[in-house]
């Protein structure tokens, strides 16, 4: 038993050592590429959809409240809201702001449309430290 | 709210300006002594009636605008007049400005002295505005007063009539706060030399109050809280012994000292801005006085649209903001120092009154 157990260490230890597929966290110069190219794609469908009047009912736009979505702080969620009474993810205060300012209909907290809009809020965001808080 | 302020108090001290009364509306007292007369003027700002469709207008809007109808209807004392600061319509267009007009009408009886803002302007170039408001910049003297309305939302001619395929997308695009393709805002060399020539003919005691829509500092480019010739407008008016700029745009909010001059910003009825250092990735310069509101809670549609009383005892502007579910605030001119300070927060170092989680 003892041997079977120091040969399945050593198996897995030369699979670590030799192995690329076992170097999980490796992140290359491609992965890199791909991630950012993503990311901005959904950043600049976010941009898109926070300028868009017809997001809601009355053309009111994200924008006009949050120019460059300042005053959202992504960086803060989940948190508890005391207006809402629990603690939430930003997607549902996006979508608080969709039912109530823009008198429009929440989206799907998977929607590819209120991800963007994450995306756009979080890279407007970027460098800012999370400072619990402040804001 | 001035019945303590006594004519000698005032004598000495000369122009009181207090942004004031009740909420959305802000009021503005200049008391005088000696020739002068006392007496208020009321100061709405920032509507932005936004049309939907039909006879469908965004409620959330209508109600600020229509609430400071209301309470300047109310004013007690009654104001001498109205200025309305700028950007009454969203998008420019006529049945915007109509509705506002028709809102706006349902003061009673005050004459309306109108600024110019960039939603006003850019879809047909001010247009249908001065068939309404008459002249884009022009002055007045009211009970020894000298006031200047500017327009100080215009741009270059090729931004404005070589750029765009027409005046609804032009207005579409400087209707975006911070959509990059607008340009800085301006009043001309032609306003300029009209302004110099204006104020050529004001002895250097008589105070001049300037109404402006963008700040006539640089404060944010970024989102226009900018005016590109501000030194040259502050150089004019560094003669006088008292002036006052008085400006909307910035929906917050705002005050400043440079030489002489006071800087106040007004209150929107619409919503509020957030602070420019709220958006990190560009320069902003909110002047070092200015102790900021805290930031707006959503959930209540007038917070952060305040409503102010005034105190006058010192002549000069002692401004009293109520926020609602926010502690009061205090701006009061020091003397020793010169300039406006917050009474409660000033000496905190930029510390604000409440912070919202």
């Amino acid at each position: 038993m003892k041997k079977t157990l120091r040969n399945f260490a050593l198996v897995l230890g030369g699979m670590m050592i030799l192995s690329p597929v076992a170097q999980a966290d490796e992140f290359n110069k491609q992965d890199v590429e791909t991630w950012t190219r993503e990311f901005m794609a959904a950043v600049e469908k976010g941009r898109a959809a926070w300028v868009d009047g017809n997001l809601g009912t009355n053309g009111v736009a994200c924008a006009q409240c949050h120019p460059n979505a300042a005053d959202t702080h992504p960086e803060t969620y989940p948190k508890y809201q005391q207006q809402i009474g629990r603690v939430v993810v930003f997607g549902e205060m996006i979508n608080w702001c969709i039912i109530n300012p823009l008198e429009g209909k929440a989206l799907a907290l998977d929607d590819e449309t209120l991800i963007a809009m994450q995306a756009y809020a979080r890279y407007e965001r970027r460098g800012v430290a999370l400072d619990p808080g402040k804001h | 709210m001035a019945e303590n302020t006594t004519r000698r108090t005032v004598l000495r001290n000369g122009v009181a300006l207090v942004a004031g009364a009740c909420l959305p509306i802000t009021s503005v007292k200049l008391a005088f002594g000696g020739e002068r007369e006392d007496f208020t003027f009321a100061y709405i700002s920032d509507s932005h009636i936004q049309h939907i469709r039909g006879n469908k207008f965004v409620r959330n809007w209508d109600r600020g605008l229509i609430r400071a109808v209301a309470e300047c209807n109310l004013m007690n004392p009654r104001p001498d007049f109205v200025i309305y600061g700028g950007d009454l319509a969203q998008l420019g267009k006529k049945s915007e400005l109509d509705h506002g007009f028709e809102m706006m009408a349902g003061l009673n009886n005050f004459d309306v002295h109108y600024v110019m803002g960039e939603h006003d302007y850019y879809l047909d170039l001010g247009e249908y505005w001065s068939e309404h408001n008459g002249p884009q910049y022009y002055s007045f003297d009211h009970k020894g007063v000298h006031f200047v309305v500017l327009n100080s939302i215009i741009v270059d001619d090729d931004w404005t009539h070589n750029t765009w395929k027409d005046g609804t997308e032009r207005m579409g695009v400087m209707a975006g706060l911070d959509d990059p393709r607008g340009s800085p805002f301006m009043i001309g060399k032609k306003q300029l030399k009209w302004l110099k020539n204006d104020l050529k003919k004001v002895s250097k005691d008589t105070p001049v109050v300037v109404c402006s829509h963008s700040p006539i500092q640089k404060i944010f480019k970024n989102w226009n809280f900018w005016t590109e010739e501000a030194e040259d407008i502050q150089k004019l008016l560094k003669k006088f012994d008292k002036a006052t700029v008085l400006y909307g745009h910035v929906h917050q909010i705002q005050y400043n000292q440079i030489d002489n001059i006071s800087f106040h910003a007004v209150m929107a009825t619409a919503w509020p801005w957030p602070y420019p250092q709220s958006y990190v990735q560009a320069e902003s310069h909110l002047p070092q006085l200015t102790i900021p509101m805290n930031r707006a809670n959503p959930f209540f549609e007038r917070d952060a649209t305040g409503w102010q009383y005034i105190d006058i005892n010192s002549g000069r502007a002692s401004v009293n903001y109520s926020l609602p579910q926010n502690k009061s605030r205090t701006v009061a001119y020091d003397p020793d120092k010169g300039h406006p300070v917050d009474t409660t927060y000033q000496e905190a170092g930029l510390t604000l009154p409440q912070k919202r989680y």
